[in-house]
């Protein structure tokens, strides 16, 4: 249907407005980044300079916050990439009893919020010994995000054609083989569909490390930001930025990344689409 | 013969089930477990009563009707629900979705992008970003003196807390419910709308007749999950506000936290978890049974 071309314009219009109020505080983040005077004000820098970048990557304890975050994120995505592939694989080939009613279990607790459980877990980790590391964190990541990565691992998985994997089979290869070497292959966007959702929610997650970790060298960069802002009665704007722009970019790129291989309907919203 | 099969495809399910039950099991169910439990004691977070708790049934409950913290986190609750999720994210992102349709491609995947950075980024920056422009000198402030709107600066996250709050979860999830609407509306067949036209509607009734009723599996499921995900906000809230000025902006999770770890009452604090946790667990039954998902 041809729209009235009035019409069209201001529509035109009123998406760019939406655009730029969606954009002013990343501009402002942007420029106080480059600026070495920055103010929470959005204005051009007069003297743009990298040196807020630099002096926060020089800094031996922002290094060790990124490597924290690091550590965690790969740890996290690492098991639920291992574990959910292994699970999604009977429940995509296996004719299952009870099957149905573990799924639907799964999709259930994809959604539920974990943040609700964190006081016994906090409990569960004082009585375990395994507060205030950050395997243990990682664990616990991994555990909250397996249902999606379940979901997510079985709906790629079905769309493997198992009759390769019987053409494999009827020259003797058992059910690990086939997975290694048939499955596998062709499930490399959704794996790495998975591992890039799963790692950058771990990268940015901020009450999970605040709940479970103590030591200030164990902190990664959301806790060390949060305590940046929080303790310093003065605020220095630019290199706050700066960091702030340094840990971001990891899950800029990952998600553009993860674009390309997302075919329609395995978009990051988890199991609504089937 | 048959059975002897299915048994054996059973035991090795098992088997590669194996790593991931043991993993929810131990950090997920049996913490979810641990949390209606200890909602029913005393325990604090150190002291005596931190391992020698006592079982003290419905207490915490009762104590939650008449305590006015818990009914003024529950009402912020609410209102950080209904103006950041459903008003905001999802009307908005419906919005944008429509305007979207039919526009220049350069143009849409640059309005995306705005939308989606604030979504992609981690909510500590987030807050970050908004505490600078609702400061004093920020922009906000500069920009609402300079137009001549405001005669001085306000200190918006003091005065309107809540307010600033809202906004700045807007902007950080709304980008969530713009790209399931924009799925869902590429769904609808060209030719219904083209036949709407002819019989005569008018962009509103097409919206309300035809688009609204298509799509609204989908507007159902995304207010489901993003009620869900308001519902566990702590970060972008507790690095903004911190939870006030006072308790102006203490929703559920931030109580439970203040509890729980800022006076040591653990039990106290899991029992406001539960409240969450509850109305979690009723949402994600809505959501299974609404998403249609066919297994």
């Amino acid at each position: 249907m041809k729209e009235k071309k009035s019409v069209v314009i201001l529509q035109y219009i009123i998406l760019a407005i939406i655009a730029l109020l969606f954009l002013i505080p990343l501009l402002w983040l942007a420029f106080a980044s480059v600026d070495l005077n920055a103010s929470p004000l959005l204005s051009l820098p007069k003297n743009p300079t990298i040196e807020n970048y630099v002096s926060v990557i020089t800094n031996p304890d922002n290094l060790r916050g990124f490597l924290n975050s690091f550590i965690i994120a790969i740890i996290t995505s690492a098991v639920v990439v291992v574990f959910s592939f292994l699970a999604a694989y009977p429940l995509s080939r296996y004719d299952l009893k009870g099957k149905r009613y573990f799924l639907y279990i799964i999709i259930f607790m994809t959604s539920l919020p974990i943040n609700a459980i964190l006081v016994p877990v906090f409990k569960l980790f004082i009585s375990f010994g395994l507060h205030d590391k950050l395997v243990s964190i990682a664990f616990f990541m991994a555990a909250t995000n397996m249902p999606y990565g379940i979901w997510m691992m079985k709906n790629f998985m079905d769309s493997v054609p198992v009759s390769l994997e019987e053409a494999a089979r009827v020259d003797g290869a058992n059910s690990l083989v086939a997975m290694r070497h048939i499955i596998m292959p062709l499930m490399i966007p959704g794996i790495l569909t998975v591992s890039i959702y799963v790692f950058t929610g771990a990268w940015g997650n901020f009450f999970v490390p605040f709940i479970l970790l103590q030591t200030a060298s164990n902190f990664p960069s959301s806790v060390r930001i949060y305590q940046f802002f929080d303790n310093s009665g003065l605020i220095e704007y630019g290199r706050l930025a700066a960091y702030s722009v340094v840990y971001m970019i990891p899950s800029v790129i990952l998600y553009s990344f993860s674009q390309r291989f997302m075919s329609k309907g395995f978009a990051l919203s988890g199991a609504d689409k089937g | 013969m048959r059975l002897l099969r299915i048994s054996k495809q059973g035991r090795k399910a098992l088997l590669f089930l194996a790593p991931t039950i043991a993993l929810l099991l131990f950090f997920f169910i049996w913490p979810v477990l641990l949390s209606f439990y200890y909602s029913f004691t005393d325990m604090t977070l150190s002291g005596s009563k931190s391992t020698n708790y006592n079982f003290i049934g419905f207490n915490h409950f009762v104590r939650m009707f008449s305590d006015p913290l818990f009914r003024t986190s529950f009402a912020n609750t609410l209102i950080f629900l209904i103006f950041s999720a459903i008003i905001g994210q999802l009307i908005l992102g419906f919005f944008i979705a429509l305007l979207m349709r039919n526009k220049n491609r350069h143009f849409r995947s640059f309005v995306g992008m705005t939308i989606l950075v604030g979504w992609i980024m981690p909510e500590i920056v987030c807050s970050f970003c908004w505490v600078a422009f609702f400061s004093k000198s920020g922009t906000l402030n500069t920009a609402l003196t300079s137009l001549g709107i405001l005669s001085k600066p306000i200190s918006w996250l003091v005065s309107f807390p809540m307010v600033s709050v809202i906004i700045a979860n807007i902007w950080h999830g709304t980008a969530f419910s713009m790209l399931q609407f924009q799925a869902a509306l590429d769904d609808i067949p060209a030719d219904v709308e083209a036949s709407a036209a002819i019989d005569g509607a008018n962009r509103w009734q097409k919206i309300t007749r035809i688009i609204i009723p298509m799509i609204k599996g989908t507007i159902m499921t995304d207010a489901i999950l993003i009620t869900l995900k308001t519902l566990g906000v702590f970060g972008l809230i507790y690095a903004m506000t911190g939870g006030g000025p006072g308790t102006k902006t203490t929703t559920l999770s931030i109580y439970m936290y203040r509890q729980a770890f800022g006076s040591y009452q653990m039990g106290y604090g899991t029992a406001i978890a539960m409240v969450m946790l509850i109305l979690g667990i009723v949402l994600s039954a809505c959501y299974v049974k609404f998403s249609k998902i066919k297994l």
